[in-house]
């Protein structure tokens, strides 16, 4: 696997693993990780702030559009492997989790089963709720119909 | 004569510890849930989540409930607390084209790209109160309809500009500049008046924006698009050299569009105004619009006559933290100064007194 790929492919991974709920993270993380290597703290969990940016008019120059509180982790196995991780909101618990599930996905003995058992059910849960949200939204779209007046 | 006073603890104490009573209020009622406030007053938490500043739905509510529902008091609790965090970094700007749509409007097309999507909206209801808000009677879960395909969804103002009629973005990377960290210089850049304007009061703003519709500063606008959902935020992450999303954050945007402008080589077209709020809030957003496009006088050879025109006034006055700080400073006590002011009164009254005295002698 080429270094593209592999970023790719964990940030893939960070990314889904974000934007999970708390709790379904702590259901998968509790169920497989046992007996998985240690994470050592390197830094935090720490909460802190990114300031967030939107664009002048939607696609032009980045503005400040306000802060968004943020917490980030980063954790070392004892073979080395450094996991990093920082979500939305002030979760201690979901960044330790996310960084240290991170720093697993490097060792060839865990990287398919936390891809299986935690990135994939995370996508498949972002795809049911972006799909169920989208549906909802869908059937309040407007069916403009013309009023056909006249002879012709 | 300067007398200095103490005193006052025991009544601040017992004050709080009053407040701390009636916020509760009756006992026997259930307290609130921060679920039930993020739940069922989203969009009280939205509004704080906006004037405050700060992202972060739980600590919003949190404000609300300390607060017993005072927005601004809320927002002023919210922006105390996000001064105490350390800032990481930036995001990545925000792609509203690539918006999770919730809701999106358009009221100058009738068939754009993407359709009409009322989303879950306060509009055409009745505005009568209805009486099961009294009750908690059960709820019919939301209609759901097959999408035909993945509909994308332009921005109402990327497909008006097919034919050039309408002002362009122009994209840059350029570094915004940032009102909680360096003081606002005028005239200002657009980013700051914008920045400005995400957190400022709906209140104030939405009358700035009504007085350019009543004639107080030259607009004759249209909503381009209103859209409301979820948009991904990213972050570079120097330790991965890549960015990653953090998760996602709900905004409103809104497109006005706005009188030409002529003259230019291109042209007359369209000008815009933007707005972007953090959570569902599309009077604000539109109120926005309204006063940047109003503050864009001087980019379109506009006279600035009207308030909602003069960014030294709307940016000034547009935040509802000073505002209220300098307005409700006034009932601390004005002991001394209020004493110096008779003190000089009564200087005054005598030497008056004096002189009328002493022109009554010589008559």
């Amino acid at each position: 696997m080429t270094a593209e790929t592999a970023n790719a492919r964990r940030k893939r991974a960070l990314d889904a693993m974000a934007s999970m709920p708390a709790s379904l993270l702590h259901e998968l993380y509790n169920q497989n990780t046992a007996g998985a290597p240690g994470a050592i703290a390197v830094r935090g969990p720490e909460i802190g702030a990114i300031m967030l940016r939107g664009r002048i008019g939607g696609g032009g120059a980045p503005f400040n559009l306000g802060e968004a509180s943020v917490t980030r982790a980063t954790v070392r196995l004892e073979s080395g492997e450094l996991g990093h991780s920082i979500v939305l909101g002030r979760d201690a618990d979901k960044a330790r989790m996310v960084a240290h599930l991170d720093a697993l996905r490097q060792l060839p003995d865990w990287v398919a089963r936390v891809e299986k058992s935690i990135v994939e059910p995370a996508l498949q849960h972002a795809r049911d709720q972006a799909a169920i949200q989208a549906e909802e939204t869908e059937a309040t779209r407007v069916d403009f119909f013309t009023m056909v007046r006249g002879e012709d | 004569m300067y007398v200095a006073v103490k005193g006052g603890e025991a009544a601040i104490a017992n004050a709080h510890r009053l407040l701390a009573d009636r916020r509760r209020g009756d006992r026997d009622v259930p307290a609130l849930t921060l679920e039930q406030i993020t739940g069922q007053l989203a969009l009280a938490v939205d509004r704080v989540m906006a004037e405050g500043s700060l992202y972060d739905p739980d600590l919003a509510a949190m404000a609300v409930r300390q607060s017993r529902g005072d927005m601004i008091e809320a927002i002023f609790l919210l922006r105390a607390y996000r001064t105490t965090l350390a800032r990481f970094g930036n995001s990545r700007p925000i792609d509203t084209a690539k918006m999770r749509i919730e809701r999106r409007v358009s009221a100058t097309y009738k068939d754009i790209p993407g359709g009409q999507l009322l989303g879950p909206t306060f509009d055409y209801t009745h505005r009568l109160i209805d009486p099961a808000m009294a009750g908690d009677a059960p709820v019919d879960e939301p209609l759901r309809r097959a999408r035909e395909d993945e509909r994308r969804a332009p921005r109402v103002t990327d497909i008006l500009n097919d034919e050039g009629l309408i002002e362009r973005d122009v994209l840059s990377d350029e570094e915004p500049g940032d009102l909680t960290r360096d003081p606002t210089a005028f005239p200002a850049d657009r980013d700051v008046r914008l920045q400005a304007l995400a957190r400022g009061d709906e209140g104030f703003l939405l009358s700035l924006g009504y007085s350019t519709q009543r004639g107080y500063g030259r607009t004759h606008p249209f909503v381009g698009e209103i859209r409301i959902g979820l948009v991904d935020v990213e972050i570079d992450v120097p330790e991965l050299g890549f960015a990653v999303s953090l998760g996602s954050v709900r905004v409103t945007e809104c497109q006005m569009v706005s009188q030409f402008t002529g003259g230019s080589e291109e042209g007359a077209k369209f000008t815009r105004g933007y707005g972007l709020v953090f959570g569902q809030s599309e009077r604000k957003a539109m109120a926005m619009s309204l006063v940047d496009r109003a503050l864009r006088a001087d980019e379109f050879d506009e006279q600035r006559l009207a308030p909602a025109q003069d960014e030294e006034f709307v940016l000034a006055h547009c935040d509802n933290v000073q505002a209220t700080g300098f307005v409700e400073h006034l009932k601390l006590p004005h002991y001394v100064d209020f004493q110096a002011e008779l003190d000089l009164l009564r200087t005054l009254n005598t030497a008056k007194a004096t002189n009328d005295e002493m022109r009554e002698a010589a008559e």
